[in-house]
Parts: C-alpha cells; sequence; structure tokens
C-alpha cells in the first residue's frame, strides 16, 4: 500500500489541518514508512477474536446530575484569543 | 544546608517532621538550585515566588500530619493547574490558564505539597526524548547533549538532577519508564483507572496514565500512595481496594514467581541490554524470587498496533484544538481557513503526523482495515498476560532496548523513535502497572533500567519487588553538575 499526495491532501482536509506541496510530500513519505511498519498486523488471522473495548472489566458508574462547579464565565472568556463580552468570535460564517 | 537537594523525599519529610528543616529552607533549597539550572531547559514554567510564600504560610502553621508536609514539588506541564499556565510542551496552548486542577495535583497539594513550576514534555506528549517540545529540548543531567527521554523528559531530567525531590509524569506508551531508564530514576506506571484522569490533557484515553518518578522505589510507592485515588470525575477511574503503599513495603519477596518472556529477547538487541536483563535474573533469584520462562507471543504486535489505536484516540482529542475558545490562533479568510492555519502553525510535526494517521485509519473504507484489526490485536496482547499471570506473579524485561542516546539522533525517522517503546508499549495495551528501576550502566556510563511488570491492581507486588532488588544492585547515579557553571 501507499499513500499519495491525493489521499494526504485528503486526510489534511479531514484533520483541518493545511498542508502545502513541500509539507505534503514530507508527510507522504513518513506516513508510508510507518505504514509499512504497520502492515505487519495483517500477519495475524483475527477473524473470530473480540475488539478489546476496554481494559478493565468494569460497568459506568451512574452520578447525580448536579452543577457542582461554579459560575467561571468571566475566566473561561478569558482564555480566548478573540473576545466580546460574553461571547467567543469567530471570523463571519453568515453572509 | 548545602545538601538539602541531596535528600531523598522520604529523608525530607522526616526532616520536615521532625522540624530538623522548614518547608522554606527546603523550597528555597530546590527553588535555588533550580535557578542554577536553567541550561537543562527542564521547566517551561517557573512558580518560584508563589511557592516561596507558600512554603512560608505552610511553616507559620505547619500540619505535620500531611504525607508530603511542605514538600516543594515540580509537575509535568500536561497536569492542569488552576491559575497557572499548561502548556502540554504546544504552542496551540502557550497562553492556555485552566479554570481547573487535574485530580492527580489536587491529591498532591491535599497532602501538603508545594507547587514550583511545570517540567517540559514532548508536545501533547507525543514522543521519546523531549524533542517535539515547543519550548525545546531538555538535557539529560546524565550528560551533556543526550536526551532525558520522553514524553516526560523534563520530568525525568529534574528528578535527577535533584532540581525537585520527586515528581509525576504520565505514560501512554512508555513515557514514564523509558525517561527513568535514561536518567537513573525510578518510574511507576500505575493500572489503567489507578489515577485519574481528569485534568490531565488528553493524548490516548485508553491507554493515558499518570505516575511518579522518583529518585527510589520507597518515595514512588508514598507519591503513588497519594495521588491513587477513586475519581468520580473520571469516568474509566476504576474503584478497588489501593494499599497502602509506602507502609505495606517490604524487601520479602521469597517464593514470588517472576516471569522471563522469550519474545522480548529481539533482534539487534545490544549485548549490554541483554547482559543487564541477565544480572536482572540473578538479582531476583539472591531476593529469593522463582524465575520461569514464559512465552508472550503477540509482543511484536504491540507497536504497530499501538501506532495504530494511540493516533486514532489523539486525532480524536486533539480536535478540540481549534482557536476558538483558547489557545493560539491564527486568523483566517473564513472559519474553515481559520481552523485549517490555526491546526497547521500551532501543532508541531509530530502531532501533526500523528493526527493524520489517526485521521487516515478512521477514516470511511479504513476503519475495520485498521482501527478495528488494531483492537483485535490488542485483545490478543492482553490475552498474553492473562494468561502469563495466571502461571506467575511478575514479569520481568529490560525498560528499553538502548541506553539515552544524543539530541538529533533519531529525529529525522519517526519508525526508529518509536522503536524506543518496544518493552514499554505492550503494558499500556494491557492496562497493567509496570515500574521501571535503575539497574546498572552501558559501556558510556550511560544508566540502563529494568521493567517489572505487574497483574492489574497489583502495584504492592511489583513495587516490592523494586523494592527487594533495588537492595541488591545498590545503583549509584553518576551526576557531575556539569551544566552548573
Amino acid at each position: 500500500m501507499s499513500i499519495d499526495l491525493k489521499t494526504i491532501k485528503h486526510i489534511s482536509k479531514l484533520s483541518r489541518i493545511s498542508v502545502d506541496e513541500k509539507k505534503a510530500e514530507k508527510l507522504a513519505g513518513d506516513l508510508n514508512s510507518i505504514f509499512e511498519f504497520i502492515e505487519k498486523l495483517n500477519e495475524l488471522k483475527t477473524d473470530n477474536v473480540e475488539p478489546l473495548t476496554s481494559v478493565a472489566k468494569t460497568t459506568l458508574k451512574l452520578r447525580s446530575d448536579k452543577v457542582k462547579s461554579k459560575n467561571l464565565r468571566e475566566q473561561v472568556i478569558k482564555n480566548s484569543p478573540k473576545e466580546n463580552e460574553d461571547y467567543f468570535v469567530v471570523p463571519k460564517v453568515i453572509e | 544546608m548545602s545538601d538539602i537537594t541531596k535528600q531523598s523525599l522520604s529523608q525530607l519529610v522526616e526532616n520536615i517532621k521532625s522540624k530538623k528543616l522548614s518547608s522554606s529552607e527546603v523550597t528555597k533549597a530546590f527553588v535555588e538550585r533550580s535557578e542554577k539550572s536553567k541550561e537543562l531547559n527542564a521547566y517551561i514554567t517557573e512558580d518560584y515566588t508563589n511557592a516561596l510564600n507558600k512554603a512560608k504560610t505552610f511553616d507559620e502553621k505547619p500540619n505535620l500530619d500531611l504525607k508530603l508536609p511542605g514538600i516543594p514539588m515540580a509537575v509535568k506541564d500536561l497536569f492542569c493547574t488552576k491559575d497557572l499556565r499548561t502548556t502540554a510542551g504546544s504552542k496551540i496552548l502557550n497562553n492556555f490558564v485552566p479554570t481547573y486542577e487535574s485530580t492527580v495535583t489536587q491529591n498532591i497539594w491535599n497532602e501538603g505539597a508545594i507547587l514550583t513550576g511545570k517540567l517540559n514534555c514532548d508536545e501533547f506528549a507525543m514522543g521519546s526524548s523531549n524533542e517535539t517540545s515547543f519550548f525545546g529540548n531538555v538535557q539529560n543531567p546524565i550528560d551533556k547533549n543526550l536526551v532525558p527521554g520522553g514524553s516526560s523528559g523534563g520530568s525525568s531530567s529534574a528528578v535527577a538532577a535533584q532540581l525537585t525531590p520527586i515528581t509525576i509524569g504520565t505514560d501512554t506508551g512508555g513515557s514514564i519508564r523509558q525517561p527513568a531508564s535514561f536518567t537513573g530514576t525510578v518510574g511507576l506506571k500505575p493500572t489503567y483507572g489507578s489515577c485519574s484522569r481528569y485534568g490531565i490533557v488528553a493524548f490516548a484515553s485508553s491507554l493515558d496514565q499518570a505516575g511518579p518518578m522518583a529518585q527510589n522505589v520507597k518515595d514512588c510507592a508514598l507519591l503513588q500512595e497519594v495521588i491513587s485515588t477513586y475519581d468520580e470525575k473520571d469516568s474509566t477511574s476504576i474503584d478497588f481496594k489501593r494499599n497502602e503503599y509506602s507502609k505495606e513495603l517490604t524487601k520479602d519477596i521469597k517464593g514470588k514467581k517472576i516471569g522471563i518472556p522469550k519474545e522480548y529477547r529481539v533482534d539487534g538487541m545490544p549485548k549490554e541490554i541483554e547482559s543487564l536483563w541477565k544480572k536482572g535474573i540473578e538479582y531476583a533469584k539472591d531476593c529469593g524470587a522463582e524465575i520461569i520462562d514464559i512465552s508472550l507471543p503477540h509482543t511484536n504486535y504491540a507497536l504497530p498496533t499501538y501506532y495504530i489505536v494511540a493516533p486514532a484516540e489523539a486525532s480524536s482529542n486533539l480536535a478540540r484544538y481549534d482557536g476558538v475558545k483558547y489557545g493560539f490562533r491564527a486568523e483566517g479568510e473564513n472559519l474553515i481557513d481559520m481552523y485549517e492555519k490555526t491546526r497547521s502553525e500551532g501543532f508541531g510535526t509530530e502531532v501533526q503526523r500523528r493526527i493524520m494517521i489517526g485521521t487516515y485509519v478512521l477514516s470511511s473504507g479504513y476503519y475495520d482495515a485498521y482501527y478495528l484489526k488494531a483492537q483485535k490485536v490488542r485483545k490478543l496482547i492482553k490475552n498474553d498476560f492473562d494468561d502469563a499471570f495466571k502461571k506467575v506473579d511478575a514479569i520481568l524485561t529490560p525498560s528499553t532496548p538502548s541506553s539515552a542516546f544524543k539530541i538529533g539522533e533519531k529525529t529525522n525517522d519517526p519508525v526508529s523513535m518509536y522503536l524506543n517503546d518496544i518493552f514499554t508499549v505492550p503494558v499500556n495495551l494491557a492496562g497493567l502497572p509496570g515500574i521501571s528501576i535503575p539497574a546498572g550502566h552501558d559501556a558510556k556510563g550511560y544508566p540502563l533500567g529494568l521493567q517489572i511488570i505487574g497483574n492489574a491492581f497489583d502495584e504492592q507486588n511489583i513495587l516490592n519487588i523494586a523494592y527487594a532488588m533495588e537492595e541488591k544492585i545498590n545503583f549509584k547515579n553518576n551526576i557531575t553538575d556539569w551544566w552548573i557553571k
């Protein structure tokens, strides 16, 4: 199997990471060597193996649905790269 | 007292409890040594002034019943610390100030310890040499231009160089045990579910665990006792009966059955590692343990499995970094352009590579071939361990396939970097506890570690074996303070 530049562009779109030609070529090389290494798994027959979903044999605990933290709006908003009073600001999405 | 920083955590606790030392004296000593050690680049964020003030406050009304009374401690910068910048070693979180505290660090402060700063690590804990950090390489105190291991490289460097008496790291595929091995220190990766993941910047959620990194096994047991609690804020936290690890620590391991897995004798393994392992077997026998040959037949498939599962989970976890609510933002022509530029400029090369691998293996048409396949193989790997633990109490292996390497030596070849974790990754995949203890030196004088793997929830047992072997090994770390002018 080989990952070509078209596939890299597709993955980059899905990952929301922009890549230029130079970076795409480097990534294709790296990913191909990594997948070559990963392909080793195909040596194993796993048709009748149940996939592992959790390492621990536990069931999820239930808890009451109560608000425990204080209102931290101000501190939370402070971390935003762009703010406008009580809102997060993003580039315009509606024309 | 110039020798304060040379004392182990247990000695410092004893000296503070018996009022021979104050928290201020101890904190000042570690802060001063840290200030003289900037060349190691172990810290990302220093919080010395606050630490000294907190020590003063502690001394005014010292609560000496606590387990870590007034002990200064720096922690890996992957743990969210309320009101103190937490970066995960990434540009994208360069200016992030958490509004909450991770459970593990909260447990530490509840026992009286004092935060001195945040320690360097590979970006989002993705790396084995601390070279992927946005904040630069970390020096291994063992030798100049030597990597301290990763991803908890700032933590291993800081403990080995005695900038902090003890610390915590996180381990997704070896990130506590490998750096411990590279720096001649002790590192424990607990059972999955033992330490809460709440407030730890997520990498691969089914593998991530926090754990102690220390100068010796006793200190390691003490910190494990403090950080391991059931936490309802982490849905994978497990409510099991936890031991008082340091109190119950014993060197009596007579009759313990220790397995030696033949599959860990990998091709091209340096002779030094092979002979270290043989010596380890002898030490274990000297302690009264019984050695049993075992087989973990799917060992060779652990790394390829890991490099599907971990990037898949990472690609999902790191989707939250979009430049909207926190962290770095690059301006774009529209929303999508802003996302793409933010993530392209905000993440480093290795993180982008892993997000891409993860996105690919989860993408339509490839899920069954990669992710599902990997989860099936993961089951086989776990079955191997389950079978082994029917016959033995613990498993002994080398921690790493080599000693620490030079900065820059492996950065151009991701696969050769990944091979560092060949002995540690299976333990994460199976959710088991593993501890690395220093066990010898190679020809260059660099430390080498041995790993003891236990059954789930059996931390006490591997700590006991480590404690017994530590005495026989009698390892001495050779730190020359070369970075202090």
